[in-house]
């Protein structure tokens, strides 16, 4: 005889509101085979968990129903209570009364009547509950971190200085991300690369990183702490074990025109390249897209200049596959290109860049060595326009959200400017500026009361060029709307931050949740911030959304940290929530009839055939099994099972069963 | 001879009866047949959907419904605010059956919403776009400055014409008559025909940017597609010079009347002699 | 009279919908209170004869939802949800159940007003079928029948 013990909590308000809580309880202390039920105001509270334990130990239950918020949110929870008062844990079982209820019906008889049936079904569905005991599996102490830009470098390096192994794939032929394209920082206007360019080197260098750059996630298979990576190792056609990197290869190659991705177009780069001049590893690679000897057939000037023989044509991509306990996600972001505003010319005018590019005309390391000049014939702008928030905060655009970072880079880019081109005029577009953050306010204030930035509240309708100028037509909203048309050298979109073109694919490799923008998603929006919905992946950095330096450094930090808890232990412990085979003793065994359908089922290989021998040797029956390290408990296999011989634990056919069968019972 | 409905609307019949008169040379030109829609009604622009949303669309609806009833499956709109009106009202009804059906029953004719509507444009590329170079016998050798002004684009995503902001599908027939279209800043502004007869003053000013634009690029003449536009930019030239205190005497020209002008119309063909500012032109150019 | 107002389950999985509704919750976005949920680890794991089950205990609609096709959490539930029911809508035809009555739909975490708009769409539609009762007059039908015959076909009523 099942003795259940219910309680409804009253999440404050957030369930009392539009629940009467108490009738609940009384409600379901009627039910068949409910001992004890109550109801208390906070019961995920000290005193509420203690209210379970000493029912649990008064009453001497069998199983509990908490009629709380989502199970998503607290189940641990309460099952840790549980098994503290000496439950096992798997007969807890928790009633959505908040996310499923109250937030999503109005005060009346129905929600709460919907309450009782919420709470009903539970009660029926925890007295078919068994007893489980999690699984232990072993745990690989390596991690995978995917992307070699600052948030990808950080968490590598708090992994490793733990003492931890570390994997770092970077796609492009040298690490150091968006942050090694910055001119300088804000609000302290340190060079961005003097503070990165040390941690990359310190990257490449570490015993416990092994660095592949060039290289992308191919495949990604198995759970937390035994994870199978496959990795492409795009060719690089030059052999970096000869290579030392001298560089007469790229100064020699006759393609030249190639518009450098560093340099977001406006510098060139040759077919054989490295990206800049700090790039870690310092050595080249063959683009064979834009390669005379790949795509005409004759040339091979690389491999005559190159003194140790390093270039090899024929090196195909490679494949290597890693045994790895956990990933952290940290890909990054993109920016809008000049060419998605029709109203800003659909990228036809040369001086009108995006953010980025500006990033590089400012920077010592860019094409024009720091100085301010136009890209089409440069000249020194003298009058410049930033318009902010291109494209960010513009449902009509599909960009609804705020990229963050822009108002600071836009401070950052007209006081740069100012402090470069002494007599300039610079001018910023805004809707409003968001500067939240350390020192942030006062950088924005120092650009407009200490550098004499003129900040234009208001939006830019249209750009167009007339006489090498470039006609910016807006309006200021603080002056009633007045038009204002300001004839700009150049003009510098703040475009908005976007994902990464493959985000969507590589979220779909990994099986992890991705949202409307194709940014990832986290676990939780403020309690698992670095954590994915699948165990043992993280995540960091503007892959998740557009944030700045400090924040993704510190995001990194925490996925690090996550990484390096989950190592601290050998073991790893499981939930029981996987499918069993049904199995007996002779003469019935099973009453699997060996068809293995499952195993056509099972997206992670982890049901195999056994042959059940007799003493002499025979195989008396052939019925499926199911390895516990592999089940991720999908239970997929038990809805194909023809004579119902495999089950799930926690959610068994005879649970579901008598889950509905409560709910629609009066 | 291919055949097609045709509907003229008011200004076709009255201020600007050489746009209506050039559109049908060039169709004629080009072996097409236009059929004008019997006992067509106002389109309701400019004023009706402002005031009675459901008369404006009844007003409209009536002439789709009256092409439908009389066999036409697309009809030829050469003025800019109707082309928008009806565009605009077939979409609004099929995407709202109860709408669709009200009107209906208030202009007392079945309405299917199938009709293809044309514009100028949308009708040469159509219709003779793979001819148009061969039968040009003396290239439109002139820079022109191709001007779209609100209607043609706007609202994009029901009329789902060209490009927004930056439209190309005027310069692309103008440069096959042998024209050389400019790039300039104004291609989609207002030439503020609101205020055509209530506020000439704000119509000086708001044309006069887009004539002076034009001018200053080199054009030499100004190609329209829209009878509204082609009224402000021509016929308030006086107060428009006065306001930009300079004389401007570059002419505005339907893009019929350069296609015809390019494939040997004479300027009577295509009405030029009707114009306040002189046109120079002729068939030679 | 009072609006019929229909019994509704809906079957989602754990790791979108189930995540999906919450959002809803979170979100405060109000839906019919004539949808409970039951919570699966994946729509695959939905065996569909707990679809048959609920008509049988007297639910008048069903919802079915999962990831997005590529979504899913464990690679290939849904594709495989998605199979079974095309199958099972041949099924529903043979047995005379409309298949209006089961609503199978995608909703991600991310989609909390989707949900409430299929909770809602589905409660309107179930309500304009009307109260689903072949079960019940199948089961009063054998009741006046034989004993015998009763007995006999036992096993096929189900309850």
């Amino acid at each position: 005889m099942s003795k259940i013990g219910v309680f409804i909590c009253h999440c404050g308000e957030n369930i009392s509101a539009t629940v009467d809580c108490e009738k609940v309880a009384a409600e379901a202390g009627k039910m068949e085979g409910v001992e004890f039920a109550t109801d208390y105001k906070y019961m995920c509270s000290d005193p509420g968990q203690t209210l379970i334990k000493n029912a649990i130990k008064e009453k001497g239950l069998t199983g509990v129903v908490v009629g709380a918020c989502s199970p998503r949110m607290h189940e641990p929870t309460f099952r840790k209570a549980c098994a503290e008062a000496g439950l096992n844990p798997y007969l807890c079982e928790m009633s959505n009364l908040r996310e499923h209820c109250s937030w999503v019906h109005e005060k009346n008889e129905q929600t709460t009547e919907k309450a009782i049936d919420l709470v009903k079904m539970l009660v029926e569905k925890v007295k078919k509950n068994k007893p489980l005991n999690a699984i232990k599996v072993p745990i690989t102490k390596k991690a995978l971190v995917i992307g070699g830009g600052i948030a990808g470098i950080q968490a590598a390096l708090d992994i490793a200085n733990a003492g931890q192994q570390v994997i770092m794939v970077e796609k492009e032929p040298s690490i150091g991300g968006h942050m090694s394209q910055l001119s300088e920082t804000f609000p302290t206007l340190d060079c961005s690369q003097c503070i990165l360019t040390p941690r990359m080197v310190e990257v490449a260098q570490h015993p416990n990183i092994t660095l592949y750059t060039y290289a992308e996630l191919e495949h990604l298979d198995g759970f937390i702490g035994n994870f199978k990576a496959t990795i492409r190792l795009k060719a690089k056609s030059v052999d970096y074990k000869l290579c030392t990197g001298c560089g007469l290869c790229t100064t020699k190659c006759p393609s030249k025109k190639i518009p450098s991705e560093f340099n977001e177009g406006l510098g060139m780069r040759t077919a054989i390249y490295t990206p800049f001049p700090q790039a870690v590893p310092n050595k080249p690679v063959i683009d064979r897209a834009n390669c005379t000897y790949y795509q005409k057939g004759k040339c091979k000037v690389c491999e005559k200049v190159c003194p140790t023989g390093a270039i090899q044509y024929d090196l195909p991509d490679q494949f290597i596959t890693e045994d790895i306990g956990a990933v952290v996600i940290a890909t990054g972001f993109n920016v809008l290109k000049t060419d998605f505003f029709p109203e800003y010319g659909y990228g036809k005018y040369a001086d009108v860049l995006t953010g980025l590019q500006f990033e590089r005309l400012a920077s010592a390391s860019g094409p024009t060595l720091g100085e301010i000049r136009r890209p089409s014939d440069g000249q020194i702008p003298k009058k410049i326009v930033f318009i902010a928030c291109s494209g960010s905060r513009d449902p009509a655009k599909g960009i609804p959200y705020c990229s963050k970072i822009c108002c600071m880079y836009t401070a950052k880019h007209a006081m740069l400017y100012q402090h470069k081109v002494h007599d300039g005029e610079s001018y910023v577009f805004y809707m409003d500026i968001r500067a939240g953050g350390k020192n942030y306010e006062e950088f924005v204030r120092r650009a407009i009361e200490d550098d004499g930035v003129n900040y234009i509240r208001g939006r830019v309708a249209r750009i167009y060029e007339k006489g090498g100028k470039y006609i910016v037509k807006g309006a200021d909203t603080l002056l009633g709307s007045k038009p204002v048309e300001i004839e700009a050298d150049m003009v510098v979109l703040a475009t908005a931050g976007v994902s990464n073109p493959g985000a969507e694919e590589l979220a779909q490799k990994m099986h992890v949740s991705y949202d409307a923008y194709k940014f990832f998603a986290e676990a939780h929006p403020k309690l698992k911030p670095v954590e994915t919905n699948t165990a043992g992946i993280f995540l960091c950095g503007a892959c998740q959304a557009p944030k700045d330096i400090p924040e993704t450094v510190g995001m990194a930090s925490g996925a690090a940290a996550k990484v390096i808890g989950l190592f601290s232990n050998s073991e790893l412990t499981r939930e029981p929530l996987i499918a069993v085979v049904n199995r007996s003793a002779p003469p019935v065994f099973s009453t699997c009839v060996g068809c293995c359908m499952c195993q056509t089922a099972c997206p992670y290989n982890a049901i195999e055939r056994e042959e059940i021998k007799g003493r002499d040797g025979s195989v008396i029956k052939t019925v499926a099994k199911v390895n516990p390290g592999l089940c991720q408990g999908c239970g997929t296999c038990v809805a194909f099972c023809r004579s119902k011989a495999i089950d799930m634990q926690g959610f068994s056919n005879e649970q579901m069963f008598a889950e509905v069968m409560a709910l629609l019972n009066e | 001879m291919k055949k097609l409905g045709f509907y003229p609307g008011c200004s076709l019949k009255g201020s600007s009866s050489e746009y209506a008169q050039s559109v049908l040379a060039v169709a004629k030109a080009f072996d097409l047949e236009l059929t004008e829609i019997n006992d067509w009604n106002c389109c309701g622009a400019t004023a009706a959907h402002n005031m009675n949303k459901e008369l404006a669309l009844s007003l409209s609806a009536r002439i789709l419904a009256l092409a439908e009833k009389q066999g036409m499956t697309e009809v030829v709109v050469p003025c800019a605010a109707c082309y928008n009106r009806l565009t605009v009202t077939q979409h609004e009804l099929n995407k709202d059956e109860a709408l669709k059906q009200r009107v209906s029953d208030i202009i007392e004719m079945p309405i299917s919403g199938n009709l293809q509507i044309l514009n100028v444009m949308q009708l040469i590329d159509k219709y003779v776009a793979d001819r148009l170079e061969e039968k040009v016998t003396t290239p439109f050798g002139h820079k022109v400055a191709c001007y779209y002004g609100c209607l043609l684009v706007r609202p994009h995503n029901i009329l789902q014409f060209d490009r927004l902001e930056d439209p190309q599908s005027m310069d692309i027939l103008m440069k096959r008559s042998g024209a050389e279209p400019i790039a300039w800043g104004f291609k989609t502004e207002c030439c503020g025909a609101g205020f055509s007869v209530s506020r000439t003053d704000v119509v000086a000013k708001l044309s006069g940017n887009i004539v002076k634009d034009a001018a200053d690029r080199g054009a030499e003449a100004i190609i329209v597609a829209c009878p509204m536009c082609q009224s402000n930019l021509d016929m308030r030239r006086p107060q428009i010079n006065e306001y930009l205190k300079q004389k401007i005497d570059i002419p505005v020209l339907y893009i019929t009347q350069a296609i015809g002008l390019a494939v040997g119309l004479s300027p009577k063909e295509v009405g030029l002699q009707k114009h306040f500012v002189p046109v120079e032109f002729s068939e030679q150019h | 009279m009072s609006e019929f107002e229909p019994k509704i389950v809906a079957f989602v999985c754990n790791w979108c919908t189930y995540a999906g509704a919450d959002l809803t919750g979170t979100s405060r976005i109000k839906y019919a209170s004539n949808v409970k949920i039951v919570r699966f680890p994946c729509t695959g794991r939905i065996d569909f004869m707990l679809l048959l089950k609920a008509f049988a205990e007297g639910a008048d609609g069903i919802i079915v939802s999962g990831c997005h096709p590529n979504d899913c959490h464990y690679t290939s539930g849904n594709f495989h949800a998605r199979r079974r029911w095309v199958i099972f809508r041949g099924l529903l035809n043979f047995m005379g159940i409309d298949v209006n009555r089961i609503q199978f739909s995608w909703v991600s975490a991310a989609e909390g007003a989707k949900w409430a708009d299929v909770v809602n769409s589905t409660v309107t539609a179930v309500r304009e079928l009307g109260p689903y009762t072949k079960y019940q007059k199948a089961a009063d039908y054998l009741a006046q029948q034989d004993q015998s015959i009763i007995d006999g076909q036992e096993a096929m009523i189900i309850k």
